[in-house]
Protein backbone atom coordinates (compact mmCIF):
# COMPACT_ATOMS: atom_id res chain seq x y z
CA UNK A 1 0.00 0.00 0.00
CA UNK A 2 2.33 3.02 -1.32
CA UNK A 3 -0.74 5.67 0.76
CA UNK A 4 -1.99 5.62 3.83
CA UNK A 5 -4.96 7.39 5.47
CA UNK A 6 -2.63 10.26 6.97
CA UNK A 7 -1.18 10.99 3.85
CA UNK A 8 -4.67 10.90 1.76
CA UNK A 9 -5.50 13.31 4.34
CA UNK A 10 -2.68 15.50 4.27
CA UNK A 11 -2.40 15.59 0.02
CA UNK A 12 -6.84 16.40 -0.10
CA UNK A 13 -5.67 19.36 2.42
CA UNK A 14 -3.17 20.55 -0.15
CA UNK A 15 -5.38 20.29 -3.40
CA UNK A 16 -8.01 22.08 -1.14
CA UNK A 17 -10.79 19.56 -0.95
CA UNK A 18 -12.67 18.32 1.65
CA UNK A 19 -13.23 14.44 2.52
CA UNK A 20 -15.50 12.58 3.63
CA UNK A 21 -13.97 9.35 6.36
CA UNK A 22 -15.27 7.26 3.83
CA UNK A 23 -13.91 9.18 0.58
CA UNK A 24 -10.80 9.02 2.35
CA UNK A 25 -10.93 5.15 3.18
CA UNK A 26 -11.88 4.56 -0.98
CA UNK A 27 -9.23 6.76 -1.87
CA UNK A 28 -6.32 5.11 -0.02
CA UNK A 29 -7.74 2.01 -2.08
CA UNK A 30 -7.43 4.11 -5.67
CA UNK A 31 -4.76 6.61 -4.88
CA UNK A 32 -2.54 3.29 -3.81
CA UNK A 33 -3.77 1.15 -6.91
CA UNK A 34 -2.94 3.47 -9.25
CA UNK A 35 0.45 4.57 -7.70
CA UNK A 36 1.39 0.62 -8.05
CA UNK A 37 0.93 0.22 -11.24
CA UNK A 38 2.64 3.75 -12.14
CA UNK A 39 6.11 1.95 -9.84
CA UNK A 40 6.61 0.05 -12.87
CA UNK A 41 8.47 3.16 -14.66
CA UNK A 42 10.98 2.35 -11.85
CA UNK A 43 12.55 -0.50 -14.40
CA UNK A 44 13.65 2.24 -16.92
CA UNK A 45 17.17 3.77 -15.68
CA UNK A 46 16.68 7.84 -17.19
CA UNK A 47 20.09 8.83 -15.33
CA UNK A 48 21.04 9.95 -18.65
CA UNK A 49 17.74 11.27 -20.40
CA UNK A 50 16.66 15.07 -20.14
CA UNK A 51 12.67 15.34 -19.67
CA UNK A 52 11.23 16.12 -22.45
CA UNK A 53 10.12 19.91 -23.10
CA UNK A 54 8.61 20.55 -26.74
CA UNK A 55 7.58 18.52 -29.84
CA UNK A 56 9.68 20.14 -32.32
CA UNK A 57 12.84 22.44 -31.58
CA UNK A 58 11.45 25.60 -31.19
CA UNK A 59 12.76 28.68 -30.02
CA UNK A 60 10.64 30.21 -27.17
CA UNK A 61 8.91 33.27 -28.31
CA UNK A 62 8.49 36.40 -26.84
CA UNK A 63 6.26 39.32 -27.12
CA UNK A 64 6.90 43.07 -27.21
CA UNK A 65 6.72 44.64 -23.45
CA UNK A 66 3.45 46.27 -24.18
CA UNK A 67 -0.10 46.31 -22.61
CA UNK A 68 -2.26 44.45 -24.95
CA UNK A 69 -5.28 43.99 -22.96
CA UNK A 70 -7.23 44.99 -19.88
CA UNK A 71 -9.69 47.61 -18.38
CA UNK A 72 -12.24 45.17 -18.56
CA UNK A 73 -13.01 44.97 -14.87
CA UNK A 74 -16.63 44.21 -15.53
CA UNK A 75 -15.56 41.15 -17.68
CA UNK A 76 -13.66 40.22 -15.07
CA UNK A 77 -16.14 40.32 -12.16
CA UNK A 78 -18.96 39.55 -14.61
CA UNK A 79 -19.11 35.72 -13.60
CA UNK A 80 -17.71 36.07 -10.15
CA UNK A 81 -20.03 34.25 -7.13
CA UNK A 82 -19.71 37.20 -4.98
CA UNK A 83 -18.93 40.94 -6.11
CA UNK A 84 -19.11 44.42 -4.45
CA UNK A 85 -18.28 47.85 -6.07
CA UNK A 86 -15.63 46.66 -8.23
CA UNK A 87 -14.49 43.82 -6.11
CA UNK A 88 -14.09 39.76 -5.43
CA UNK A 89 -15.41 38.88 -1.70
CA UNK A 90 -14.58 36.52 0.11
CA UNK A 91 -14.94 35.59 3.79
CA UNK A 92 -12.70 37.22 6.04
CA UNK A 93 -9.19 36.40 5.59
CA UNK A 94 -7.17 39.08 8.04
CA UNK A 95 -8.69 38.93 11.70
CA UNK B 1 -33.28 12.89 -52.28
CA UNK B 2 -30.68 12.54 -49.26
CA UNK B 3 -32.11 13.99 -45.73
CA UNK B 4 -30.30 17.11 -45.46
CA UNK B 5 -28.02 16.00 -42.24
CA UNK B 6 -27.02 12.81 -44.18
CA UNK B 7 -24.67 15.05 -46.20
CA UNK B 8 -21.39 15.25 -45.50
CA UNK B 9 -19.81 18.98 -45.25
CA UNK B 10 -18.32 18.78 -48.57
CA UNK B 11 -21.70 17.82 -50.31
CA UNK B 12 -23.36 20.58 -48.13
CA UNK B 13 -21.20 23.22 -49.20
CA UNK B 14 -21.78 22.24 -53.23
CA UNK B 15 -25.47 22.54 -52.02
CA UNK B 16 -25.38 25.72 -50.20
CA UNK B 17 -23.21 27.37 -53.28
CA UNK B 18 -25.78 25.92 -56.00
CA UNK B 19 -28.54 27.13 -53.57
CA UNK B 20 -30.22 23.48 -53.52
CA UNK B 21 -30.99 24.60 -50.16
CA UNK B 22 -30.44 27.31 -47.82
CA UNK B 23 -28.40 27.37 -44.39
CA UNK B 24 -31.68 27.90 -42.64
CA UNK B 25 -32.63 25.07 -44.22
CA UNK B 26 -29.81 22.78 -43.09
CA UNK B 27 -29.70 24.34 -39.57
CA UNK B 28 -33.21 23.92 -39.35
CA UNK B 29 -32.73 19.80 -40.39
CA UNK B 30 -30.04 19.63 -37.72
CA UNK B 31 -31.97 21.78 -34.89
CA UNK B 32 -35.08 19.35 -35.80
CA UNK B 33 -33.12 16.28 -35.33
CA UNK B 34 -31.54 17.66 -32.34
CA UNK B 35 -34.79 18.47 -30.80
CA UNK B 36 -36.09 14.68 -30.99
CA UNK B 37 -32.67 12.83 -30.30
CA UNK B 38 -31.28 14.65 -27.42
CA UNK B 39 -33.50 13.17 -24.65
CA UNK B 40 -32.33 9.79 -25.60
CA UNK B 41 -28.64 10.36 -26.44
CA UNK B 42 -27.69 13.15 -23.96
CA UNK B 43 -24.95 14.57 -26.45
CA UNK B 44 -25.88 18.33 -26.38
CA UNK B 45 -25.88 20.10 -22.92
CA UNK B 46 -26.83 23.35 -24.33
CA UNK B 47 -28.66 24.07 -27.84
CA UNK B 48 -28.16 27.17 -29.10
CA UNK B 49 -31.08 26.99 -31.41
CA UNK B 50 -31.49 31.04 -31.67
CA UNK B 51 -27.99 31.54 -32.47
CA UNK B 52 -27.89 28.87 -35.19
CA UNK B 53 -31.17 30.57 -36.65
CA UNK B 54 -29.10 33.57 -36.83
CA UNK B 55 -25.88 32.96 -37.88
CA UNK B 56 -27.50 30.97 -40.70
CA UNK B 57 -29.50 33.69 -41.72
CA UNK B 58 -26.27 35.88 -42.05
CA UNK B 59 -24.62 32.75 -43.99
CA UNK B 60 -27.59 33.30 -46.36
CA UNK B 61 -26.83 36.59 -47.02
CA UNK B 62 -23.14 36.01 -47.59
CA UNK B 63 -23.97 33.14 -49.54
CA UNK B 64 -26.70 35.29 -51.93
CA UNK B 65 -24.38 37.74 -52.80
CA UNK B 66 -21.64 35.10 -53.80
CA UNK B 67 -19.43 35.71 -50.43
CA UNK B 68 -19.10 32.95 -47.96
CA UNK B 69 -15.99 31.45 -45.79
CA UNK B 70 -14.81 28.22 -46.29
CA UNK B 71 -17.49 26.84 -44.03
CA UNK B 72 -20.28 29.08 -44.88
CA UNK B 73 -23.96 27.88 -43.64
CA UNK B 74 -22.26 24.73 -42.09
CA UNK B 75 -23.85 23.74 -38.66
CA UNK B 76 -21.36 22.54 -36.05
CA UNK B 77 -21.62 21.20 -32.51
CA UNK B 78 -18.75 22.26 -30.32
CA UNK B 79 -17.04 20.56 -27.04
CA UNK B 80 -18.12 21.81 -23.69
CA UNK B 81 -14.54 22.45 -22.87
CA UNK B 82 -14.48 25.92 -25.83
CA UNK B 83 -15.44 29.12 -24.05
CA UNK B 84 -17.99 30.26 -26.78
CA UNK B 85 -18.80 33.71 -25.82
CA UNK B 86 -22.43 34.26 -24.44
CA UNK B 87 -23.03 30.96 -23.90
CA UNK B 88 -22.52 28.48 -21.19
CA UNK B 89 -19.43 27.18 -21.02
CA UNK B 90 -19.07 24.47 -17.80
CA UNK B 91 -16.36 21.82 -18.93
CA UNK B 92 -19.69 19.53 -17.75
CA UNK B 93 -18.40 20.16 -14.61
CA UNK B 94 -20.95 21.32 -11.77
CA UNK B 95 -17.79 23.64 -10.32
CA UNK B 96 -18.56 25.61 -13.62
CA UNK B 97 -22.07 26.44 -13.00
CA UNK B 98 -23.44 29.10 -15.09
CA UNK B 99 -20.02 29.86 -16.49
CA UNK B 100 -21.05 32.47 -19.23
CA UNK B 101 -17.49 33.11 -20.84
CA UNK B 102 -16.64 37.24 -22.23
CA UNK B 103 -14.40 35.73 -24.52
CA UNK B 104 -14.35 33.60 -27.80
CA UNK B 105 -11.59 30.68 -27.87
CA UNK B 106 -9.66 30.72 -30.66
CA UNK B 107 -10.61 27.40 -32.49
CA UNK B 108 -14.25 28.43 -32.65
CA UNK B 109 -13.37 32.25 -33.59
CA UNK B 110 -11.47 30.74 -36.44
CA UNK B 111 -14.77 28.72 -37.52
CA UNK B 112 -16.92 31.41 -37.03
CA UNK B 113 -14.97 33.58 -39.20
CA UNK B 114 -15.51 30.72 -41.81
CA UNK B 115 -19.00 31.29 -41.68
CA UNK B 116 -20.02 27.90 -39.58
CA UNK B 117 -22.87 27.78 -37.32
CA UNK B 118 -23.23 26.59 -33.73
CA UNK B 119 -25.80 24.35 -33.09
CA UNK B 120 -24.57 24.32 -29.61
CA UNK B 121 -22.49 22.84 -26.53
CA UNK B 122 -21.71 19.11 -26.59
CA UNK B 123 -21.13 17.00 -23.37
CA UNK B 124 -18.05 15.87 -22.23
CA UNK B 125 -16.45 13.66 -19.62
CA UNK B 126 -16.16 16.14 -16.65
CA UNK B 127 -12.60 18.65 -17.13
CA UNK B 128 -12.43 15.77 -20.47
CA UNK B 129 -11.13 13.38 -17.73
CA UNK B 130 -12.78 10.25 -18.70
CA UNK B 131 -12.84 7.41 -21.37
CA UNK B 132 -16.49 6.75 -21.63
CA UNK B 133 -18.18 10.13 -20.84
CA UNK B 134 -20.05 9.20 -17.96
CA UNK B 135 -18.14 11.29 -15.41
CA UNK B 136 -20.15 14.57 -17.48
CA UNK B 137 -22.37 16.69 -14.99
CA UNK B 138 -24.95 16.65 -16.68
CA UNK B 139 -25.32 12.69 -17.51
CA UNK B 140 -23.62 10.23 -19.72
CA UNK B 141 -24.25 10.59 -23.49
CA UNK B 142 -25.18 7.37 -25.03
CA UNK B 143 -24.14 5.75 -28.00
CA UNK B 144 -25.93 5.56 -31.28
CA UNK B 145 -24.76 2.33 -32.15
CA UNK B 146 -25.96 -0.56 -30.06
CA UNK B 147 -24.93 -4.24 -30.25
CA UNK B 148 -26.70 -6.87 -32.90
CA UNK B 149 -29.98 -7.74 -31.67
CA UNK B 150 -29.62 -5.91 -28.01
CA UNK B 151 -30.47 -2.59 -27.08
CA UNK B 152 -28.25 -2.60 -24.13
CA UNK B 153 -26.64 1.23 -24.13
CA UNK B 154 -23.12 1.45 -24.82
CA UNK B 155 -21.35 4.47 -23.89
CA UNK B 156 -19.63 6.72 -27.25
CA UNK B 157 -15.96 7.26 -25.65
CA UNK B 158 -14.45 10.11 -23.84
CA UNK B 159 -13.66 12.50 -22.93
CA UNK B 160 -15.62 13.44 -26.58
CA UNK B 161 -18.34 11.40 -26.57
CA UNK B 162 -21.21 14.43 -27.21
CA UNK B 163 -19.05 15.38 -30.16
CA UNK B 164 -18.65 11.53 -31.39
CA UNK B 165 -22.07 10.70 -30.91
CA UNK B 166 -23.95 13.78 -31.97
CA UNK B 167 -21.62 13.47 -35.20
CA UNK B 168 -22.76 9.78 -35.87
CA UNK B 169 -26.53 10.54 -34.86
CA UNK B 170 -26.28 13.33 -37.34
CA UNK B 171 -27.01 16.11 -34.59
CA UNK B 172 -24.41 18.29 -36.57
CA UNK B 173 -22.00 17.39 -39.84
CA UNK B 174 -19.14 17.84 -37.35
CA UNK B 175 -17.79 18.54 -34.34
CA UNK B 176 -14.76 19.81 -32.00
CA UNK B 177 -13.07 17.86 -30.04
CA UNK B 178 -10.26 17.55 -27.55
CA UNK B 179 -7.59 15.13 -27.40
CA UNK B 180 -5.20 15.11 -23.90
CA UNK B 181 -4.85 11.19 -24.02
CA UNK B 182 -6.69 9.72 -26.86
CA UNK B 183 -10.14 11.72 -26.41
CA UNK B 184 -10.68 12.19 -29.93
CA UNK B 185 -9.59 8.90 -31.71
CA UNK B 186 -10.70 7.15 -29.01
CA UNK B 187 -14.71 8.01 -29.12
CA UNK B 188 -14.59 8.56 -33.10
CA UNK B 189 -13.20 4.74 -33.14
CA UNK B 190 -16.15 3.74 -30.81
CA UNK B 191 -18.61 5.78 -32.75
CA UNK B 192 -17.86 4.81 -36.62
CA UNK B 193 -16.47 8.64 -36.88
CA UNK B 194 -13.38 10.17 -38.30
CA UNK B 195 -11.28 12.00 -35.57
CA UNK B 196 -7.84 14.06 -36.01
CA UNK B 197 -5.55 15.20 -32.66
CA UNK B 198 -3.39 17.40 -34.95
CA UNK B 199 0.14 17.85 -33.97
CA UNK B 200 0.81 19.69 -30.35
CA UNK B 201 0.74 23.69 -31.23
CA UNK B 202 -1.02 23.31 -34.31
CA UNK B 203 -3.94 24.50 -33.08
CA UNK B 204 -4.38 27.07 -30.53
CA UNK B 205 -5.19 26.30 -26.35
CA UNK B 206 -6.57 30.02 -26.36
CA UNK B 207 -9.95 29.97 -24.73
CA UNK B 208 -10.34 25.88 -24.12
CA UNK B 209 -10.86 24.79 -20.51
CA UNK B 210 -7.62 23.58 -19.40
CA UNK B 211 -6.56 19.91 -18.88
CA UNK B 212 -3.27 18.87 -19.14
CA UNK B 213 -1.34 21.83 -20.73
CA UNK B 214 1.54 19.91 -22.17
CA UNK B 215 -0.94 17.11 -23.60
CA UNK B 216 -4.03 19.10 -24.72
CA UNK B 217 -4.73 19.37 -28.30
CA UNK B 218 -7.90 20.70 -29.85
CA UNK B 219 -9.10 18.66 -33.45
CA UNK B 220 -12.27 17.71 -35.05
CA UNK B 221 -14.88 14.98 -35.58
CA UNK B 222 -16.32 14.43 -38.74
CA UNK B 223 -17.85 11.60 -41.18
CA UNK B 224 -15.43 11.35 -43.93
CA UNK B 225 -11.70 11.85 -43.60
CA UNK B 226 -12.21 15.04 -46.07
CA UNK B 227 -14.80 16.83 -43.86
CA UNK B 228 -12.36 15.98 -40.75
CA UNK B 229 -9.46 17.92 -43.55
CA UNK B 230 -11.76 20.66 -44.20
CA UNK B 231 -12.60 21.36 -40.33
CA UNK B 232 -9.12 20.98 -39.07
CA UNK B 233 -7.86 23.59 -42.44
CA UNK B 234 -9.89 26.48 -40.25
CA UNK B 235 -9.18 25.02 -36.98
CA UNK B 236 -5.66 25.41 -37.10
CA UNK B 237 -3.57 28.45 -36.52
CA UNK B 238 -0.73 30.40 -35.18
CA UNK B 239 -1.94 32.34 -32.32
CA UNK B 240 0.08 34.69 -30.22
CA UNK B 241 -1.96 34.20 -27.06
CA UNK B 242 -1.10 30.61 -26.85
CA UNK B 243 2.59 30.35 -26.61
CA UNK B 244 2.96 26.46 -27.67
CA UNK B 245 1.52 27.33 -30.96
CA UNK B 246 3.25 27.04 -33.82
CA UNK B 247 3.88 29.90 -36.31
CA UNK B 248 4.06 27.24 -38.97
CA UNK B 249 1.76 27.98 -42.52
CA UNK B 250 -1.30 25.24 -42.37
CA UNK B 251 -0.45 23.22 -45.22
CA UNK B 252 -3.96 22.71 -47.62
CA UNK B 253 -5.41 19.73 -45.81
CA UNK B 254 -7.98 18.79 -48.23
CA UNK B 255 -5.78 18.71 -51.46
CA UNK B 256 -3.70 16.12 -49.28
CA UNK B 257 -6.88 13.93 -48.78
CA UNK B 258 -7.21 12.58 -52.43
CA UNK B 259 -3.09 11.76 -52.69
CA UNK B 260 -3.48 7.99 -52.35
CA UNK B 261 -0.42 6.23 -50.89
CA UNK B 262 1.82 5.01 -54.13
CA UNK B 263 5.46 5.52 -52.40
CA UNK B 264 4.79 5.37 -49.08
CA UNK B 265 6.07 3.19 -46.23
CA UNK B 266 3.71 2.54 -43.41
CA UNK B 267 4.99 1.16 -40.16
CA UNK B 268 3.68 -1.52 -37.74
CA UNK B 269 4.44 -1.19 -34.32
CA UNK B 270 5.61 -4.64 -32.98
CA UNK B 271 4.64 -3.53 -29.03
CA UNK B 272 0.96 -2.94 -30.15
CA UNK B 273 0.83 -6.45 -30.08
CA UNK B 274 -0.34 -6.52 -26.39
CA UNK B 275 -0.77 -9.74 -24.82
CA UNK B 276 -4.44 -10.68 -24.69
CA UNK B 277 -5.49 -8.25 -27.74
CA UNK B 278 -8.59 -9.68 -28.80
CA UNK B 279 -8.76 -11.30 -32.58
CA UNK B 280 -10.76 -9.40 -34.11
CA UNK B 281 -8.60 -5.98 -33.19
CA UNK B 282 -5.66 -8.19 -34.57
CA UNK B 283 -7.68 -9.31 -37.60
CA UNK B 284 -9.34 -5.30 -38.11
CA UNK B 285 -4.97 -4.29 -38.33
CA UNK B 286 -4.10 -6.85 -40.80
CA UNK B 287 -6.84 -5.98 -43.22
CA UNK B 288 -5.03 -2.51 -42.49
CA UNK B 289 -2.48 -3.61 -43.74
CA UNK B 290 -3.73 -5.49 -47.08
CA UNK B 291 -5.82 -2.26 -47.68
CA UNK B 292 -2.49 0.06 -47.95
CA UNK B 293 -0.44 -2.94 -49.67
CA UNK B 294 -3.38 -3.31 -52.42
CA UNK B 295 -3.02 0.66 -52.52
CA UNK B 296 0.57 0.91 -53.35
CA UNK B 297 2.12 1.62 -50.17
CA UNK B 298 5.35 -0.49 -48.60
CA UNK B 299 4.96 -2.15 -45.00
CA UNK B 300 7.63 -2.22 -43.05
CA UNK B 301 7.60 -3.60 -39.32
CA UNK B 302 8.78 -0.81 -36.54
CA UNK B 303 9.89 -1.51 -32.59
CA UNK B 304 8.56 1.36 -30.36
CA UNK B 305 10.40 -0.29 -27.27
CA UNK B 306 9.35 2.22 -24.26
CA UNK B 307 5.16 1.99 -25.46
CA UNK B 308 4.20 -0.07 -22.32
CA UNK B 309 5.31 2.86 -20.54
CA UNK B 310 3.88 5.31 -22.15
CA UNK B 311 0.06 4.61 -19.96
CA UNK B 312 1.93 5.22 -16.91
CA UNK B 313 4.03 8.04 -17.15
CA UNK B 314 0.62 9.70 -18.31
CA UNK B 315 -0.97 9.02 -15.44
CA UNK B 316 1.49 10.94 -13.86
CA UNK B 317 1.96 14.18 -16.09
CA UNK B 318 -1.77 14.24 -16.75
CA UNK B 319 -2.89 14.68 -13.53
CA UNK B 320 0.06 16.52 -12.27
CA UNK B 321 -0.74 19.23 -14.37
CA UNK B 322 -4.55 18.70 -13.84
CA UNK B 323 -3.86 19.37 -10.12
CA UNK B 324 -2.68 22.90 -11.43
CA UNK B 325 -4.77 23.93 -13.58
CA UNK B 326 -7.93 23.01 -11.32
CA UNK B 327 -6.33 24.92 -8.49
CA UNK B 328 -7.88 27.99 -10.11
CA UNK B 329 -11.62 26.71 -9.37
CA UNK B 330 -11.59 28.19 -5.66
CA UNK B 331 -15.42 29.62 -5.42
CA UNK B 332 -13.77 33.69 -5.68
CA UNK B 333 -13.36 34.60 -9.60
CA UNK B 334 -16.72 32.28 -11.71
CA UNK B 335 -18.75 29.00 -10.84
CA UNK B 336 -20.23 27.65 -7.55
CA UNK B 337 -19.06 28.58 -4.45
CA UNK B 338 -20.30 26.84 -0.92
CA UNK B 339 -20.24 28.42 2.43
CA UNK B 340 -17.28 27.89 4.47
CA UNK B 341 -16.42 29.00 8.16
CA UNK B 342 -13.40 30.66 7.15
CA UNK B 343 -12.04 31.42 3.24
CA UNK B 344 -9.72 27.88 3.16
CA UNK B 345 -13.10 26.05 4.55
CA UNK B 346 -15.35 27.95 1.64
CA UNK B 347 -12.28 26.56 -0.57
CA UNK B 348 -12.70 23.13 0.55
CA UNK B 349 -16.70 23.35 0.61
CA UNK B 350 -16.60 24.30 -3.00
CA UNK B 351 -14.04 22.50 -4.60
CA UNK B 352 -15.57 18.88 -2.79
CA UNK B 353 -19.57 20.16 -3.92
CA UNK B 354 -17.89 21.26 -7.02
CA UNK B 355 -15.79 18.45 -8.52
CA UNK B 356 -16.90 15.11 -9.15
CA UNK B 357 -15.22 11.88 -8.05
CA UNK B 358 -12.87 11.44 -11.41
CA UNK B 359 -11.70 14.66 -11.20
CA UNK B 360 -10.91 14.73 -7.71
CA UNK B 361 -9.23 11.32 -7.89
CA UNK B 362 -6.74 12.98 -10.50
CA UNK B 363 -6.54 16.19 -8.71
CA UNK B 364 -5.19 14.23 -5.38
CA UNK B 365 -2.74 11.99 -7.72
CA UNK B 366 -1.79 15.31 -9.33
CA UNK B 367 -0.68 16.92 -5.67
CA UNK B 368 0.51 13.45 -4.11
CA UNK B 369 3.05 13.65 -7.18
CA UNK B 370 3.77 17.26 -7.33
CA UNK B 371 4.51 17.57 -3.75
CA UNK B 372 7.73 18.06 -1.84
CA UNK B 373 10.36 15.36 -1.96
CA UNK B 374 8.37 13.56 -4.83
CA UNK B 375 8.80 15.95 -7.75
CA UNK B 376 12.02 14.04 -9.03
CA UNK B 377 10.35 10.66 -8.09
CA UNK B 378 7.24 11.11 -10.38
CA UNK B 379 7.11 13.98 -12.70
CA UNK B 380 10.71 14.45 -13.68
CA UNK B 381 11.13 10.92 -14.52
CA UNK B 382 7.53 10.63 -16.48
CA UNK B 383 9.11 13.54 -18.46
CA UNK B 384 12.05 11.81 -18.97
CA UNK B 385 10.14 8.44 -20.04
CA UNK B 386 8.71 10.75 -22.40
CA UNK B 387 11.57 11.76 -24.37
CA UNK B 388 11.91 7.83 -24.25
CA UNK B 389 9.47 7.14 -25.87
CA UNK B 390 9.44 10.56 -28.40
CA UNK B 391 13.08 8.77 -29.33
CA UNK B 392 11.61 5.41 -30.43
CA UNK B 393 8.79 7.65 -32.77
CA UNK B 394 12.16 9.54 -34.14
CA UNK B 395 13.92 6.78 -35.27
CA UNK B 396 10.75 4.49 -35.98
CA UNK B 397 10.03 8.22 -38.68
CA UNK B 398 13.52 7.60 -40.45
CA UNK B 399 12.23 4.06 -41.75
CA UNK B 400 8.55 5.08 -42.30
CA UNK B 401 6.06 8.16 -43.41
CA UNK B 402 3.18 6.55 -40.96
CA UNK B 403 2.42 4.55 -38.59
CA UNK B 404 -0.66 2.25 -38.34
CA UNK B 405 -2.12 0.59 -34.71
CA UNK B 406 -5.71 0.05 -33.57
CA UNK B 407 -7.55 2.91 -32.18
CA UNK B 408 -8.73 1.03 -29.34
CA UNK B 409 -8.60 -2.50 -27.60
CA UNK B 410 -11.83 -2.97 -27.67
CA UNK B 411 -15.97 -1.96 -29.33
CA UNK B 412 -18.03 0.34 -27.51
CA UNK B 413 -18.32 -0.66 -24.23
CA UNK B 414 -22.14 -0.77 -21.98
CA UNK B 415 -22.81 2.39 -19.22
CA UNK B 416 -21.07 1.23 -15.88
CA UNK B 417 -19.13 -1.53 -17.22
CA UNK B 418 -15.56 -0.14 -16.27
CA UNK B 419 -16.51 2.36 -14.19
CA UNK B 420 -15.80 0.47 -11.26
CA UNK B 421 -11.82 0.71 -11.73
CA UNK B 422 -9.84 3.33 -12.17
CA UNK B 423 -6.77 1.69 -13.99
CA UNK B 424 -9.44 -0.78 -15.74
CA UNK B 425 -11.16 2.23 -17.35
CA UNK B 426 -7.65 4.13 -17.73
CA UNK B 427 -6.33 1.35 -20.41
CA UNK B 428 -9.04 2.23 -23.28
CA UNK B 429 -6.49 4.59 -23.36
CA UNK B 430 -2.88 2.17 -24.19
CA UNK B 431 -2.99 2.87 -28.27
CA UNK B 432 -3.85 6.64 -27.94
CA UNK B 433 -1.81 7.69 -25.33
CA UNK B 434 2.00 7.38 -26.79
CA UNK B 435 0.63 9.72 -29.51
CA UNK B 436 -0.22 12.81 -26.91
CA UNK B 437 3.28 12.11 -24.79
CA UNK B 438 4.75 12.51 -28.34
CA UNK B 439 3.21 15.03 -29.20
CA UNK B 440 2.29 13.77 -32.92
CA UNK B 441 -0.54 13.73 -34.92
CA UNK B 442 -2.85 10.83 -34.84
CA UNK B 443 -5.79 10.12 -36.43
CA UNK B 444 -8.88 7.49 -36.46
CA UNK B 445 -10.56 6.02 -39.26
CA UNK B 446 -13.26 3.66 -39.19
CA UNK B 447 -12.58 0.57 -40.48
CA UNK B 448 -15.25 -2.01 -40.25
CA UNK B 449 -17.50 -3.67 -37.44
CA UNK B 450 -16.72 -5.64 -34.22
CA UNK B 451 -18.54 -9.08 -33.91
CA UNK B 452 -21.30 -7.18 -31.94
CA UNK B 453 -22.14 -5.22 -34.57
CA UNK B 454 -20.78 -2.19 -33.11
CA UNK B 455 -17.85 -0.07 -35.02
CA UNK B 456 -14.09 -0.27 -34.58
CA UNK B 457 -11.31 2.42 -35.88
CA UNK B 458 -7.75 2.27 -37.21
CA UNK B 459 -5.24 4.65 -35.67
CA UNK B 460 -2.64 6.74 -37.95
CA UNK B 461 -0.03 8.22 -35.96
CA UNK B 462 2.01 10.37 -38.35
CA UNK B 463 5.41 12.71 -37.92
CA UNK B 464 5.05 16.21 -36.13
CA UNK B 465 3.58 18.77 -38.38
CA UNK B 466 2.82 15.69 -41.03
CA UNK B 467 -1.10 15.72 -41.01
CA UNK B 468 -1.28 15.85 -44.62
CA UNK B 469 0.27 12.85 -44.68
CA UNK B 470 -2.56 10.98 -42.35
CA UNK B 471 -5.26 12.60 -44.22
CA UNK B 472 -3.86 10.36 -47.31
CA UNK B 473 -3.22 7.19 -45.43
CA UNK B 474 -6.99 7.70 -43.79
CA UNK B 475 -8.67 8.52 -47.02
CA UNK B 476 -7.62 5.23 -48.67
CA UNK B 477 -8.21 3.26 -45.44
CA UNK B 478 -11.60 4.55 -45.13
CA UNK B 479 -12.30 4.24 -49.33
CA UNK B 480 -11.10 0.47 -48.64
CA UNK B 481 -13.32 -0.28 -45.64
CA UNK B 482 -16.07 1.30 -47.62
CA UNK B 483 -18.90 3.47 -45.67
CA UNK B 484 -20.26 2.16 -42.33
CA UNK B 485 -24.06 1.57 -42.29
CA UNK B 486 -25.64 4.05 -40.53
CA UNK B 487 -26.83 3.08 -37.01
CA UNK B 488 -30.06 2.36 -37.19
CA UNK B 489 -32.32 5.22 -35.41
CA UNK B 490 -33.74 3.92 -32.31
CA UNK B 491 -33.33 7.30 -30.27
CA UNK B 492 -36.00 9.70 -32.32
CA UNK B 493 -38.31 10.49 -30.48
CA UNK B 494 -42.22 9.76 -33.14
CA UNK B 495 -42.77 13.33 -34.06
Amino acid sequence: MSVDRATVRRIARLARLAITEEEAGRLEQELSGILDWVAQLDEIDTSAVEPMTRVAAMTMKKRKDEVTDGFCAADILKNAPQVDDGYFVVPKVVE
Amino acid sequence: MTKLTDLTIAEAREGLRDKSFSARELTQAHLAAIETANEALNAYVLPTPERALEMAKASDARLKKGEGGTLEGIPLGIKDLFCTKGFRTTACSHILDGFTPTYESTVTANLWAEGAVMLGKLNNDEFAMGSSNETSYYGPVINPWQRRGSNAKLVPGGSSGGSSAAVAARLCMGATATDTGGSIRQPAAVTGTVGIKPTYGRCSRWGIVAFASSLDQAGPIARTVEDAAILLQVMASHDPKDTTSVDMKVPDYEAAVGKGVKGLTIGIPKEYRVPGMAPEIEALWQKGVEWLKDAGAKIKEVSLPHTKYALPSYYIVAPAEASSNLARYDGVRYGLREKGSDVTSMYENTRAAGFGQEVKRRILIGTYVLSAGYYDAYYLKAQKVRTLIKRDFDSAFEEVDAILTPTTPGPAFALGEKSGDPVEMYLNDIFTVTVNMAGLPGMSVPAGLSSEGTPLGLQLIGKPFDEETLFRVGRVIEAAAGPLAKPHDWWSKAA
